[in-house]
Parts: structure tokens; sequence; C-alpha cells
């Protein structure tokens, strides 16, 4: 008996030291697309995550932080699970963050689940993803959030009364479609037709969708397509086809119109209308400064787009859980700490996480592309605040 | 316009499968060589002559030359070299090797350039709409089916006029009867290899805006290129000529009313095609 205790008071207080020395440090599991399709998406996620370590100094307090990264490299799901599988039993992270694709969030999302380790997600958009664990909170966005804001702005602001819908057809597109669609016709507008382009794989030739759409003459044409190339194909074949002279408005969420792809789009992209939570000409303080500093880090050409902004404020949720902490990083008292978190000077105005729904709550900006001295640039048209998720605030197919 | 738009948009994409295409028809006709590697031809000078313009501000014009004439010097090379060893090997064996041939090729151009797709900065001749009076369309699919019907025109004229084009097509129909009657047909395969493949670097570059261009490329429309021959009829260039446009239309047609999965259809409609009529629509009948 006097033996069992001794060696359980021995144990109890090694365990006490070596609780005592991780307890400084917090762990951070980052897995993105480094190489691939999605290589420029993950390196603009990383930076954002690099300006805010470096703008906001003292935001960890005093927990030391190390970053372990993990390449996902590619949508298709398998490398993205085995990497977040990775990080969780050999790396030993105290929580996972990063992911751009929904499939990759979606085939993740197991993983951390059965680890209980709090998975912060960066990007990857698809309405249900919340749902999938208790252990996920985003601080992106979900398709709904511009989908469903830019429905209700065609209607009652852009004065549309029939729309064309053309959506890649992997699950953010068919999110993105329905969110148009719920939204719109709730205000009042018809979508006469709703036109799948392809998949995310590969950009295809647009002109025989557009070319149907064309012919249903539209007031306005809501087209989601991945960010990046498929982004330009589409403003190309837009102007290709003579759409805006044919009295037909392409309006979209801010994927379309991706700042670090924006300038290479030219003229045929004056005129577009998007939605969208962030955008690099955002007019206040936080933004401005961002701004600057990436300028000054990565040259004149680069700029922060959306996925950086998601990178910089999922750091600062994490920093915030982090010294709330006292860097002790338990994984439901993270999630604790993330749901309700509020952070008013993110670059993109206003932020919180949904406590009930552990998404994002934020605003959405709608603006229209002008040219300005030769650069294209965002002129706001109006900022819609507060926007939560619709998609499970009105618990619309998969997201009850 | 509904129908125009169809037939024009259909006709674009029809036409630059015939330039990258034509190549291909003629050296499985004429050599009996099954060469997969043919897009990885296409695909190299793609990204020549979006390189150069990127880099070297060439204009587009002698871009495209550029990438014929270095694309048509590789294939020269590599005929010599690699190709003239397999011309009595089996034709699995010349599968292997030219689909060998086109994973290297995907490999080196990720590994120099990078898997991104490669944008091409059209000049401003080619962008925008062309008025002809009684149609507006898309300047450039308009610039391709014109280069489309010049290409066809040229060629069919230098087979059929030319001495050249008249051993070519002895040596496509019977090559030990040609080769007997003194035509020295080693160097016509070097010839129209190194002709097929420059032209193939020139549809590539052409098409880079409608069929894209990534180190993917040869891999992902090998279908439509072998399709696009077999359809045509080996070695038979107006044959090419208008499967291509067949298929172009039918894909984009397909596309157009069924988005959801109506490139399906291609490949029922080639089986059917080649179940009934094996040579193609103008093939000559095995003998």
């Amino acid at each position: 008996m006097k033996s069992r205790l001794v060696s359980l008071f021995a144990a109890a207080s090694l365990a006490a030291i070596a609780g005592g020395a991780q307890s400084q440090t917090v762990r951070i599991g980052v897995k993105l697309t480094y190489t691939g399709v999605g290589a420029e998406f993950g390196q603009q996620v990383d930076r954002g995550m690099q300006m805010f370590v470096k703008l906001n100094p003292g935001a960890f307090g005093s927990c030391k932080v190390e970053i372990v990264k993990r390449d996902g490299k590619n949508p298709g799901g398998a490398d993205s699970k085995t990497a977040v599988a990775e990080l969780i039993t050999q790396e030993k992270v105290d929580l996972v963050a990063g992911i751009i694709y929904s499939g990759n969030a979606i085939a993740s999302a197991p993983v951390v689940d059965a680890a209980k380790k709090p998975l912060v997600i960066m990007n990857a958009g698809t309405a249900w993803i919340t749902n999938l664990s208790p252990y996920i909170a985003r601080v992106s966005f979900s398709m709904w959030h511009a989908g469903h804001a830019m429905g209700d702005a065609a209607a009652k602001t852009l004065k549309a009364k029939t729309a064309v819908v053309g959506y890649s057809d992997f699950p953010p597109g068919k999110d993105s479609l329905e969110a148009f669609k719920h939204a719109f016709e709730a205000a009042g507008g018809k979508v006469i037709d709703e036109i799948p382009m392809g998949g995310p794989g590969q950009v295809p030739d647009f002109t025989p969708f557009f070319q149907r759409a064309k012919d249903k003459k539209p007031d306005v044409f809501f087209v989601f397509v991945p960010a990046g190339d498929h982004a330009v194909g589409v403003v190309k074949t837009y102007g290709a086809l003579g759409m805006r002279q044919a009295g037909i408005r392409l309006i979209g969420p801010g994927d379309i119109t991706q700042d670090i792809k924006l300038q290479a789009m030219g003229k045929d992209a004056i005129g577009l209308v998007t939605m969208h939570h962030y955008h690099a000409d955002l007019d206040n303080p936080a933004n401005k400064r961002l701004v600057a500093a990436w300028k000054q880090e990565w040259g004149a050409a680069a700029t922060p787009d959306f996925m950086a902004i998601q990178g910089y404020d999922g750091m600062a949720a994490i920093a915030h859980a982090a010294r709330s902490l006292n860097c002790k990083m338990d994984p439901e008292k993270v999630m604790a700490a993330l749901k309700g978190w509020t952070f008013k000077d993110s670059p993109r105005g206003p932020i919180s996480i949904d406590p009930s729904t552990r998404d994002i709550v934020m605003n959405e900006y709608l603006s229209e592309l002008v040219m300005q001295d030769g650069r294209l640039v965002q002129r706001p048209i109006a900022t819609i605040r507060g926007v939560k998720d619709m998609c499970k605030e009105l618990k619309v197919g998969r997201c009850k | 316009m509904d129908l125009t738009g169809i037939l024009l948009g259909g006709a674009a994409a029809g036409m630059v499968l015939f330039v990258v295409s034509v190549g291909l028809s003629v050296t499985m006709g004429l050599m009996g060589f099954v060469n997969l590697a043919h897009g990885a031809f296409a695909m190299l000078g793609g990204y020549a002559i979006v390189l150069s313009m990127k880099h070297w501000g060439l204009p587009f014009p002698a871009a495209l030359a550029l990438g014929f004439a270095a694309v048509a010097a590789l294939a020269v090379v590599l005929e010599r070299t690699l190709y003239a060893r397999l011309y009595r090997a089996s034709e699995l064996d010349q599968v292997l090797f030219t689909i060998g041939l086109v994973f290297v090729t995907i490999a080196l151009v990720t590994l120099t350039v990078g898997p991104e797709t490669q944008t091409v900065l059209l000049p401003e001749w080619l962008r925008g709409q062309t008025d002809l009076g009684f149609l507006r369309y898309r300047s450039y699919s308009l610039a391709i089916i014109a280069f489309g019907v010049a290409l066809m025109l040229a060629l069919w004229l230098g087979f059929e006029r030319t001495q050249l084009g008249a051993r070519i097509r002895a040596a496509v129909d019977n090559r030990r009867m040609a080769a007997s009657l003194g035509v020295d047909v080693g160097r016509l395969f070097t010839a129209t290899f190194a002709v097929g493949s420059g032209l193939a670097a020139m549809g590539a570059g052409l098409g880079a805006e409608i069929l894209g261009l990534d180190p993917q490329y040869p891999l992902r429309y090998l279908a439509y290129f072998l399709i696009v021959v077999a359809v045509g009829g080996l070695g038979r260039v107006h044959g090419v000529f208008f499967a291509a446009i067949l298929i172009g239309v039918l894909d984009f047609v397909l596309k157009f009313h069924f988005p959801k999965g109506g490139t399906m259809f291609i490949y029922a409609l080639t089986l059917a095609l080649l179940l009934a009529r094996p040579q193609g629509l103008f093939g000559r009948k095995a003998a």
C-alpha cells in the first residue's frame, strides 16, 4: 500500500513537471496546399499568418509558439487526411489550422473529431463543414455568407428580376448556387437557369456555358468558380462573348476577383459586381496598415487577399485562445475560448465566432470594379454588417 | 444568334483540335507508329510560345513561328535518336515508350515551370469582338477558324499538287511499294514527323485560351486527339479536318444542352461510329 502511494506520488509529480514544462509552448499544426494547383493559395494563407505575428508581436502573451507545417498537395482529400493525422499523432500539435479546399476539410473532419483536437479552418467554405465536428471552428467564410447576401443584394440593390447561375460542379459550387437562389427568390427574383460548368480540377472552356447563359438574356449572371485560373477564364470568356454589351451583368462572390489575380484580368473585368468579406481596397486603418506592411515585405506587386486575411484572423483567434488559457491548450477549453471570440480591429472589419455554430460572423462588402489610373479598383457600393452563415441559421439542406 | 454562336464556338474548338491532331494523323498513317506523346510535343510548343511572349515580349505570330521551329527541331532529334529504333517494334512497345515519354515531359515541365495553368496574353487585335456586318463574334474564335481553314487548304494543296505530297500519300497507302519505287521513306518520316509536331505546337499555342495549357495537357486531351484521328481516318488530312469540326461542334452542343455530363456522349458516339465504320469517315478500308 505504502509503495503504491509512493509510486503514485512520484508519477504525479513527474507528470506535473512534464506538464509544467510543456505549458509554455503552443504547438500549431498548419496544413495547407503548399505545392500543386493550390500552392499560391497556401502561400497567401501562410503569409497572412506570418503577417499577424509580425504586426502583433505581443498577441501570444508569454506563450512560445511553434508552427509545424504539412503539405496537403492537392484538393483530393486523401493527402490532407494523412497530413492532419501526422500532425496530430507524430508531431503532437495542440491544434490544427489551415485547409484551403472543402474536400480536404471534409476528409480531415473525422480525424480531428476522433482525436478531439481543435481545427481552425482558414478557407474551406462549404457551409455544413462546421457541423462535422464540435472541434471545428471556422474563421474564413461559408459560401452562404457571400452567396446569400449577393442574392439579396441582386434583387434589392441591383434591381435584377432574372438571374442565370453558373457554378463549378463540386460542394462549394452547389452551396453557392443554393445560397444565391434562396435569397434571390425570397426577395422576388427568379433564377431562370442553373449551369454546372465542369469541375474544380481543371479550367474548362467556358464558352458553351456562357453562350447558353447569354442566350437566356438574364438581368444578372451569377458565377461561382474556384479562385485562381478558373476566375481568370470566366472574366475572359465574359468579355470575349460581349455579354456586358448584351446587357448582362456579371456578379458573384469575391472568389472571382481575388486580389492576386485581379490586375491580370484587364478591362474585361470592369463593371463586375462582387460580394465578399474582404478585398485589398477596403478603406479602414487596420487594412491600410496591413497592405502597406505586406507590400514592404513581399514587393509592390504583392497584395493580401481574402485568403491572406483568413490566415491573419485565424492566428488572431489562436493567439486569443492561447493567452486566455495561459498557454495550456486543453481542447475543450480552446473551443470554449474560440466560441464567442470577437476581434474588432481585423482588416476586414469587426468579426466574431458564433458560439452556436462555431462559424464566422462578419461584414460583407458589395463592390464594383472600376479602372482608376490603369489599375482595377474595387469601388464600394454597400456594406452588410454582422452577416452569419444563413445556411445554418435557416437550417437549409445539410446545414441542419 | 443561337445557332451561329454554337456553330462558331464549336468550330473554333474543333479547329484547335484539327491543328494539333493533323500531325498525329499523318504520322500514324504514314509511319504506322502509335505516337501517344503527340500531345507532349504540342504542350512543349505551347509553353515555348506562351513563355516567349511573356518573358521576351515576342508578338503572337512570331511566337507561333518560334514554337513551330523549336518543336520541329526537337522532333527531328527525338525521331532520329529514339523513335527510329522502334519502327519495327510491336505496337505495345511503341505505346509504352511514348506514354513513358509523356510522363517524363509532364514531370519536366512541372519541375521547371510549375504546375499552374499558363495564361496567354492575346494581342489587342485578337481580343474582343469582330463585326462582320452580318455577324458579330469573338475575334479570337474567328481568327482560329480562319487559320484552320487556311492550314487545311495549304495542306491539301501540298498533298495533292506537290511531288513531296504525292510521295507521302504513296507511302501512307503502301509503304513497301513506295520504297521499292525509290521513295526515301526514312527521310520522309523525319520530315513529316517534324512538321506534324511543329503544327501540334502551334495548335497548342493558338488554342491555349480555349484548351488551357498546364503540365497535364498531353494526357487530358489525348483521348480527343485520338478520337479525331480515328474518326477522320488515318493519314487523311481532310478527314481530320471534318472530324475535328464534328467533334468540336458536338462537344459544344452537348455542353450547351447537357452541361452536367454532356461530354460522355462524345465517347458513345465515337464508339458507335467506329463500330459501324472502323476506318473512320474518310479512311481506307484495311487491305
